[in-house]
């Protein structure tokens, strides 16, 4: 059958990254097209191709056989291709019935809207979607769940040939999921192709025929989903292959941690950090961590599954609606970063630029930032103090600008995730948290980081590391625990931490 | 695209950007000097001490107000408050000046100090935006000052009027007050852990937060020294004037606040505060419309330069912000 949406060697680029390297991908009618990939694969860019956000710089986009060019999202929408977000785009104030139909409401005479067949019409589409509401309140009463479920009636009466989810089921109760699965399986039967994007495996087994892999912006594997192991699914999304050998690893930590007899962990230490329970509405389910001084404990698991919620979550960065983060035999009181760093644990947050670095000040400030209180006497700052502590960690992270007060947006991303570190450092913490420390940053920078990491536990400071890098994690960690869907779902120590191991961790069924 | 630059304009856009961070750092001091070379040449009695004495007097207010207002942008807020917390600061110290005019005085300034925490603790508390929080105080603070004081009223405390006339050296004692002020602030904004927090709240207030700074103290605290120095303004400008006018005084000086600070290259997209600068803009302003008063070109004129130099200086900010 001809595929009603085609991608051919489509290519984006933006300013420094190649988003999109020859992507093809084709949709079937009657066909759930599961897209997946990880941070920076390019499933976002894709779809903003496929609905005429972004504008290809390569490669062609045929719409039933024939070239399209979609100049603007409504292009797309003409054409038949409709998006659900994770965020509802709906109108909450006016009322179930008026967003479901509106533009296309039933006129009576002289053209005014027919109230009665609007409100009729309304729940009896609704009921095929398992929504029993009053379609007279406004969408902003009914849960997200039902609100989806508006969305995706909305976008499948007008005519839609595509359908295009992103993460559809990210706030939604099981019982939801059902009925959503259930209206895709009825959208395939009509015909209608659908994509659908998540990181939930177990999801993706149950309602997709075909899945598309992509990884670092290029097409990593095309095929029937139900002649792949999740084990395989899972080694295509990483970019390791299974059984891969490898003698030593690329990485600068000084061993294999995990495997060098007398590290500096002491087993018997009290640990320095230690969480328990952390709960937070479908995102954390329960996770329990604990760091001992002098310890590399690794977070495994797929984007989304909860790794940066819990290193937010110990810092109070993040609410959480149950469980507790013991600091030093202590319980760190209530939600702020002021008490955990007070306390001895930082973060050092995954989004660089968004949550690290301040842009507008230089090098200089940006180390002093944290630490600025304890540089000063009576709220007035000493510079003495500060140079002091800068030139000590510009020279000890060999951090690369032309003087101290170079403005820090001037770097290099390795040399901004180097100040960043020195910020931390400068507060002397007991425990750090590092989300993706090496993302993004270059070769020798990347070196120099895991060097420093090995460093900074010899002596003593506790470390939790994220990474989505397998190998950084396999020889940086000491332990890894194994995150799903927000809960830990396995833990590895010694032999055991391999890369084959986190991902058969990750790949295991949920309840068995 | 690379392929259809030429080396022409690969210098240029190089040398593009470096003069615009130029013109920003610098522009508004070389504007202020350009202005009063022009001055000193082509107007006569312009070097009189009295005309420069006029001057500086008008322009104290809107470089006390101006001062808060750059704190405030620093923030990537705005405080659109400091006219009406002029007029209710006018209207407190005459109510009070029967204590005598320093009680007046520090009455008017708590009152100032209290209507900023209320516009701050909607901004870092609530989380309402800035210029929506100012904005309501706006409208209820002036309200309130002419509740108290419904209409002008003079006033014979011998106290505040000194204040407002005397000078100290042959400088206005006000003048002295704005300066010292100025310098004051430098200070805090450079050499103290609150103005380098303030700066860096500015500049990322999500990262600001995750390494651990006060950051709604700061911001509360931003907005009460606005509050404090536009009621400082608010009583300075009272007893030059010898009476009490909540009805007018202070009306629209917030504009010309934002003005100066825009004018002074700070960017309203908050991470970096130009004292010295700001206080340039004030001046600029002033001087600019005394030039063009004096050369006899009608007030509509004034009004097309300043609304000139403020795209100007906008347009700097921008191009480099977009580096």
């Amino acid at each position: 059958m001809e595929p009603v949406l085609e991608a051919k060697g489509i290519s984006k680029r933006f300013p420094g990254v190649l988003a999109l390297d020859g992507v093809s991908l084709a949709l079937h009618p009657g066909e759930v097209h599961a897209l997946v990939g990880e941070n920076g694969a390019g499933k976002s860019t894709l779809i903003k191709v496929f609905t005429g956000v972004y504008h290809p710089d390569g490669g062609e986009l045929l719409h039933q056989g024939r070239p399209a060019v979609f100049g603007t999202p409504m292009d797309a929408q003409h054409a038949g291709i409709s998006t659900i977000y994770q965020e509802v785009n709906l109108v909450p104030m006016m009322s179930v019935a008026r967003n479901l139909l509106l533009g296309r409401e039933p006129r009576g005479r002289f053209g005014v809207i027919d109230a009665g067949a609007m409100y009729e019409e309304a729940g009896r589409v609704l009921a095929g979607y398992g929504v029993e509401t009053d379609v007279r309140r406004p969408l902003r009463d009914l849960g997200i769940g039902a609100q989806q479920m508006v969305a995706l009636a909305r976008a499948v009466s007008v005519d839609a040939r595509v359908v295009i989810m992103d993460e559809p089921t990210s706030s939604l109760e099981p019982r939801e999921v059902g009925t959503l699965f259930g209206v895709i399986r009825r959208l395939r039967d009509s015909g209608i192709a659908v994509m659908y994007v998540s990181h939930r495996l177990d999801e993706l087994y149950q309602v997709c025929d075909r899945v598309t892999v992509l990884r670092d912006g290029r097409l990593a594997h095309t095929g029937q989903l139900a002649e792949l192991e999740r084990l395989q699914l899972i080694s295509l999304m990483l970019g390791r292959d299974l059984g891969e050998v490898r003698g030593s690893g690329m990485t600068k930590f000084s061993r294999d941690r995990h495997l060098a007899a007398g590290t500096s962990v002491d087993q018997q230490a009290e640990p320095v950090v230690e969480a328990r329970g952390l709960t937070r509405r479908h995102v954390l389910d329960g996770v329990d961590v604990s760091v001992r001084p002098g310890e590399v404990v690794g977070l495994g698991g797929l984007l989304g599954a909860g790794r940066t919620e819990t290193a937010k979550a110990i810092v109070g960065a993040m609410p959480i609606d149950g469980g507790q983060v013991i600091v030093g035999g202590l319980p760190l009181r209530g939600g702020s970063t002021k008490a955990a760093i007070r306390a001895g644990v930082s973060l050092l947050p995954e989004d660089r630029k968004a949550e690290g670095i301040i842009p507008t000040l230089s090098v200089r400030e940006n180390i002093a930032l944290a630490a600025l209180p304890s540089l000063g006497t009576a709220g007035v700052v000493s510079d003495t103090k500060i140079d002091r502590v800068v030139e000590i960690f510009m020279r000890r992270l060999r951090i690369k600008a032309a003087s101290p007060n170079q403005l820090v947006s001037e770097l290099s991303g390795g040399n901004q995730q180097k100040v960043l570190l020195a910020r931390w450092l400068a507060v002397r913490p007991k425990v750090l948290l590092l989300d993706e420390p090496t993302r993004g940053i270059d070769v020798g920078a990347k070196a120099e980081v895991q060097a420093l990491i090995d460093e900074l536990a010899a002596e003593g400071l506790g470390v939790l590391l994220i990474s989505s890098d397998l190998e950084e994690l396999v020889e940086g960690a000491d332990r890894i625990l194994v995150l799903r869907e927000g809960a830990v779902v396995g833990e590895l120590s010694g032999d055991d931490v391999t890369e084959e191991r986190i991902m058969a961790t990750i790949a295991e069924q949920a309840d068995g | 695209m690379a392929e259809l630059t030429s080396p022409r304009s690969e210098r240029m856009a190089v040398l593009k950007p470096r003069v615009y961070a130029w013109v920003q750092d610098y522009g508004v001091y070389a504007a202020v000097l350009a202005l009063l070379l022009f001055n000193v040449l082509f107007t006569p009695y312009f070097l009189d001490a009295s005309n420069f004495r006029t001057q500086l007097v008008q322009v104290t207010p809107i470089v006390i107000v101006s001062l808060g207002m750059a704190l405030v942008i620093g923030t990537q807020g705005i405080d659109l408050s400091v006219g009406s917390i002029m007029s209710l600061a006018a209207a407190v110290v005459v109510l009070y000046l029967g204590y005598g005019w320093l009680p007046a005085l520090i009455v008017a300034l708590v009152g100032g100090a209290v209507a900023g925490a209320a516009g701050g603790a909607l901004v870092a508390y609530v989380g309402v935006q800035p210029i929506v929080a100012t904005l309501a105080l706006l409208v209820g603070v002036r309200g309130l000052a002419n509740v108290f004081v419904p209409q002008l009223v003079e006033f014979r405390s011998a106290g505040l009027i000194a204040l407002g006339s005397s000078s100290v050296a042959g400088i206005p004692i006000i003048v002295l007050i704005a300066g010292a002020l100025t310098l004051l602030m430098m200070f805090v904004v450079r050499r103290t852990t609150f103005g380098r927090q303030v700066v860096a709240i500015g500049g990322n207030r999500t990262a600001s937060e995750l390494s651990g700074l006060p950051v709604k103290r700061v911001l509360l605290s931003v907005y009460v020294i606005s509050g404090l120095l536009a009621a400082l303004a608010g009583v300075l400008a009272t007893a030059r004037l010898q009476a009490a006018d909540p009805t007018s005084l202070g009306l629209f000086i917030e504009l010309s606040a934002i003005t100066a600070v825009v004018v002074g290259g700070t960017p309203l997209t908050g991470g970096r505060i130009r004292v010295l600068s700001t206080v340039m803009g004030a001046l600029l302003m002033q001087l600019l419309a005394a030039t063009l008063i004096k050369h006899n070109l009608p007030q509509s004129w004034t009004q097309i330069v300043q609304a000139g130099i403020i795209l100007a200086a906008v347009y700097a900010t921008r191009e480099r912000g977009t580096r």
